[in-house]
């Protein structure tokens, strides 16, 4: 029998082999692919060294004809085939699409109550099957420049994306058949990649270290979205006090701006078709880039010519900035601080490019910004780093990210009104459990309806889910006690379960949106993009379970061989041993992804209670372990 | 079908379900209270920096990400057991929550939305109060108003606190659970005051 290895938490047992993960920055606009080499991040290129990638992928009679620059050269001839922004309709509804107005020209399929779904020369699309396409291209990337298959991908969203928004991402992630390590939030990417953490390490090992916490500021205005994250920085621990922003405003609502100013002066009304949609917007886009530098642009749209000054973009775009900078106000209030009290500020996003954008949060802050990093970049380097630690390559005792839930999660009581069980801002991940009871005599099922915001009143909230609760012994109004618990995972993702206790009947789900797709749809999808490398897939799959399994024999070996005396009866460990016997020997004999990963379920189930002690044991033996002196110094 | 709705009967924040079998999403029983997680002594006054080292100490070690390679069984305890200390941290560091809690510990349930304190002074001075953040927004100053509102429901929240302290260490919980009362009315007035200082900051 091979020599056991004790493996420790948090440390791979397999230290010795190199594992290939990224860090995706999945954008409105363009998107970008990062990785560690030598300890620095870096973005990797395309054959033509390119780093960005545009977010779009045009779409043909055959299905997907091409991704990126390509797809974007199709912008202006085939506007409705040629899908851009589509992270503005993540985890979206039709209803919420309308309120964008004429800014995506797509025209979307009849409400089905889910996700819009685009009509094409294809058929539908949904932007989940948008994504995937350009997170596979990514890990294509990715995959030719490390030569083999990826291990896993750290992808970001928006600090401020809501459930329905992270799954949407999730899910096009595993259409792409990539591995998610975590989704990070875009400001904290940001900030591990100004490396703030090491610079904080310098000030401590000076003559005088005047203060250990640091408090950080990050802007953050892509093509589509805004986040503000005000995060504490000690000990190599990013802890995010507050976040807050806008899913549905960004530099792109700039260059909406300015085309609907161009669309007034050249007298066009505001019924226009989706070509010369395209006209006005790429013409707003480069006056807005060429007023970077110079005062005033010339500008040339069908017979009329006309000039737009910077003054004059200004006017425009302020308004859209204030909004940016309110809700930058209110995010230092829920973290209970004032401007005086920030150290840094980091501009993150093509869109703060636009010079105005730094002056007014230079204002604001009372102190220049830091954008030394290149904004477009910034995010997907910082997403790198932490791939290299997820995956296992780089020991993260120095860094730690804590982040938050950025929107509250409730549920709907009577009369409509939503009661908040989980508050935005609190750290992730969490637990929440709430108690409820019937108000019919008899009543035999609950209906939970689960919401995400911070209205009062459930219409006005996000409907993340519904379910029931049923079989509900008949009990007088009142006697009947439902906990509901809400979990909250390190990804920000929410399960929910309902148990009635004096009975002891529980209803689980996890939290698929509403909005998004159904497990089912996955599956079907990922069948129709792989139909013809379906024996790569099978191949693929098998090759991951395989994976596991060796990983969790020699897991559950270590940790018998550590902790069995001290936590198993004979009994258990002889089931644990012959559990581990059947999933070796299943492991060796099966060409079925699906039966292996049975067998892994089994033995993860057989094995829980004693993971259980041992993580129990593990707390008791960290607390013990540390005098109070020792903790201080840290 | 008939649409049964939620009722919100009971609003226990704590996920201490004491029955029965392990579930899935119970937190990790431990034979500890919140106080013990974090080593210091079950007691009102709680030192805030050496709560905040301990606490990240515990997630260095128990956070999810440090399971990111590890089996779905380990990472799902890891979730449960980060889940744990970030309650039993935001229940120690927010003094509404820690006396709540401390009462809890001695089965008393003071975590109710609304106790009605006996108190007839105080409740007509709440009532002025409310009348008062009410008017703010007319005031000739409503900054200005909004602050000297608030200040004074600041001092009188760190009396409340006093006075709660004072009680729970002499054992009368009956008093203390009052205190607790009023301390729920000051923390609620004093995120209604910020509450409307952010919308009148966004006007």
């Amino acid at each position: 029998m091979a020599l056991l290895q004790i493996s420790e938490p948090g440390h791979s047992p397999q230290p010795h082999q190199r594992k290939h993960a990224v860090g995706i920055d999945l954008g409105t606009t363009n998107s970008l692919v990062a990785t560690v080499r030598s300890g620095m991040a870096e973005v990797l290129t395309d054959e033509q060294g390119r780093e960005l990638l545009p977010s779009v992928a045009h779409y043909t009679a055959d299905g997907v004809s091409c991704v990126g620059y390509e797809a974007a050269e199709h912008n202006v001839s085939d506007p409705l085939n040629t899908l851009a922004s589509v992270k503005r309709l993540m985890g979206r509804g039709l209803a919420d699409v309308k309120t964008f107005g004429d800014q995506l020209p797509y025209e979307f399929a009849a409400d089905d109550g889910g996700m819009p779904k685009i009509k094409t020369v294809a058929g539908l699309v949904s932007p989940i099957q948008v994504s995937a396409e350009i997170l596979r291209k990514l890990a294509g990337r990715a995959e030719i420049s490390f030569g083999s298959m990826l291990d896993g991908a750290v992808i970001t969203v928006p600090a401020y994306f809501d459930d329905a928004q992270r799954q949407a991402t999730k899910d096009a992630a595993t259409l792409a058949g990539i591995k998610v390590l975590r989704l990070l939030n875009e400001p904290t990417a940001a900030a591990i990649a100004y490396g703030l953490d090491q610079a904080e390490a310098e000030v401590q090992d000076g003559a005088e270290a005047t203060s250990q916490e640091r408090v950080i500021a990050i802007y953050d205005l892509g093509g589509g979205t805004f986040d503000i994250s005000i995060l504490r920085l000690s000990k190599g621990v990013f802890e995010v006090l507050a976040t807050g922003g806008d899913s549905a405003l960004g530099g792109d609502d700039f260059d909406h701006a300015i085309a609907n100013w161009l669309r007034v002066q050249v007298g066009m009304d505001e019924d226009l078709n989706p070509i010369e949609q395209r006209i006005l917007l790429e013409t707003a886009k480069s006056a807005k880039e060429e007023l970077t530098d110079s005062e005033h642009v010339e500008l040339e749209i069908l017979d009329w010519k006309g000039t737009l000054t910077r003054t004059l973009m200004h006017s425009l775009i302020d308004g859209l900035i204030d909004k940016t900078l309110r809700a930058c106000k209110r995010s230092l209030r829920d973290a209970g601080l004032e401007t005086l009290d920030i150290s840094n500020v980091i501009l993150v996003g093509g869109s703060t490019r636009t010079p105005r954008v730094g002056e007014k949060v230079a204002e604001l802050f009372g102190r220049q910004p830091l954008c030394s990093l290149d904004p477009d970049k910034v995010v997907a380097m910082g997403a790198a780093l932490q791939a290299e630690v997820l995956v296992g390559n780089k020991s993260g005792d120095d860094m730690l990210l804590l982040d938050v839930i950025p929107l509250s999660l409730g549920i709907e009581t009577m009369g409509g009104l939503i009661e908040k069980i989980i508050h935005r801002n609190t750290t992730i991940p969490v637990a929440k459990a709430q108690e409820f009871t019937t108000f019919k005599d008899g009543q035999t099922a609950m209906a939970i309806h689960i919401l995400q915001g911070e209205r009062e009143l459930a219409s006005d909230c996000r409907s993340l889910s519904r379910f029931e609760l049923r079989g509900i012994p008949p009990m007088v109004a009142g006697a009947a006690k439902i906990r509901v618990a809400y979990q909250v995972d390190a990804d920000g993702l929410l399960s929910v379960s309902a148990r009635e206790l004096t009975s002891n009947v529980e209803a689980r789900i996890e939290v698929r949106p509403s909005y998004g797709i159904g497990e089912e749809e996955i599956t079907s999808m990922l069948q129709d993009s792989f139909s013809h490398a379906r024996d790569d897939m099978q191949a693929r799959a098998l090759r991951e379970q395989q994976v596991e399994a060796d990983r969790m024999i020699e897991d559950l070996l270590a940790a018998i061989y550590k902790d069995g005396d001290a936590l198993l009866s004979d009994d258990e460990r002889r089931c644990l041993k012959v559990a581990i016997q059947e999933l070796r020997e299943v492991r060796e004999s099966t060409i079925e992804h699906r039966v292996l990963a049975r067998q892994i379920e089994s033995v993860a189930k057989a094995s829980e209670e004693f993971a259980a002690r041992r993580m129990d044991a593990s707390i008791k033996s960290a607390l013990a372990g540390h005098s109070l002196d020792e903790i201080d110094k840290g | 079908m008939l649409k049964m709705n939620v009722v919100a009967a009971k609003a226990s924040t704590f996920n201490r379900s004491g029955a029965g079998t392990r579930q899935v999403d119970d937190p990790v029983k431990l034979s500890s209270d919140f106080f013990e997680i974090f080593s210091i002594p079950v007691a009102w006054q709680v030192e805030r920096s050496h709560l905040d080292a301990m606490y990240r100490k515990l997630q260095q070690e128990f956070h999810p990400d440090r399971y990111a390679s590890k089996g779905a069984v380990e990472k799902r305890l890891a979730v449960q057991t980060a889940s744990l200390i970030n309650q039993a941290y935001d229940t120690l560091k927010s003094p509404l929550k820690r006396a709540q809690y401390l009462l809890e510990l001695k089965q008393i349930d003071a975590s109710q939305d609304s106790h009605i304190t006996s108190d007839g002074a105080f409740l007509m001075q709440q009532i002025e109060l409310r009348e008062a953040l009410s008017e703010a927004p007319d005031a000739a100053d409503p900054f200005a108003a909004l602050d000297g509102l608030r200040s004074g429901v600041e001092s009188a929240y760190s009396q409340q606190q006093m006075d709660f302290q004072a009680e729970y260490q002499c054992d009368n919980y009956d008093d203390a659970l009052n205190s607790v009362a009023k301390m729920q009315f000051s923390a609620k007035l004093l995120y209604e005051i910020e509450q409307l200082e952010a919308d009148l900051e966004d006007q």
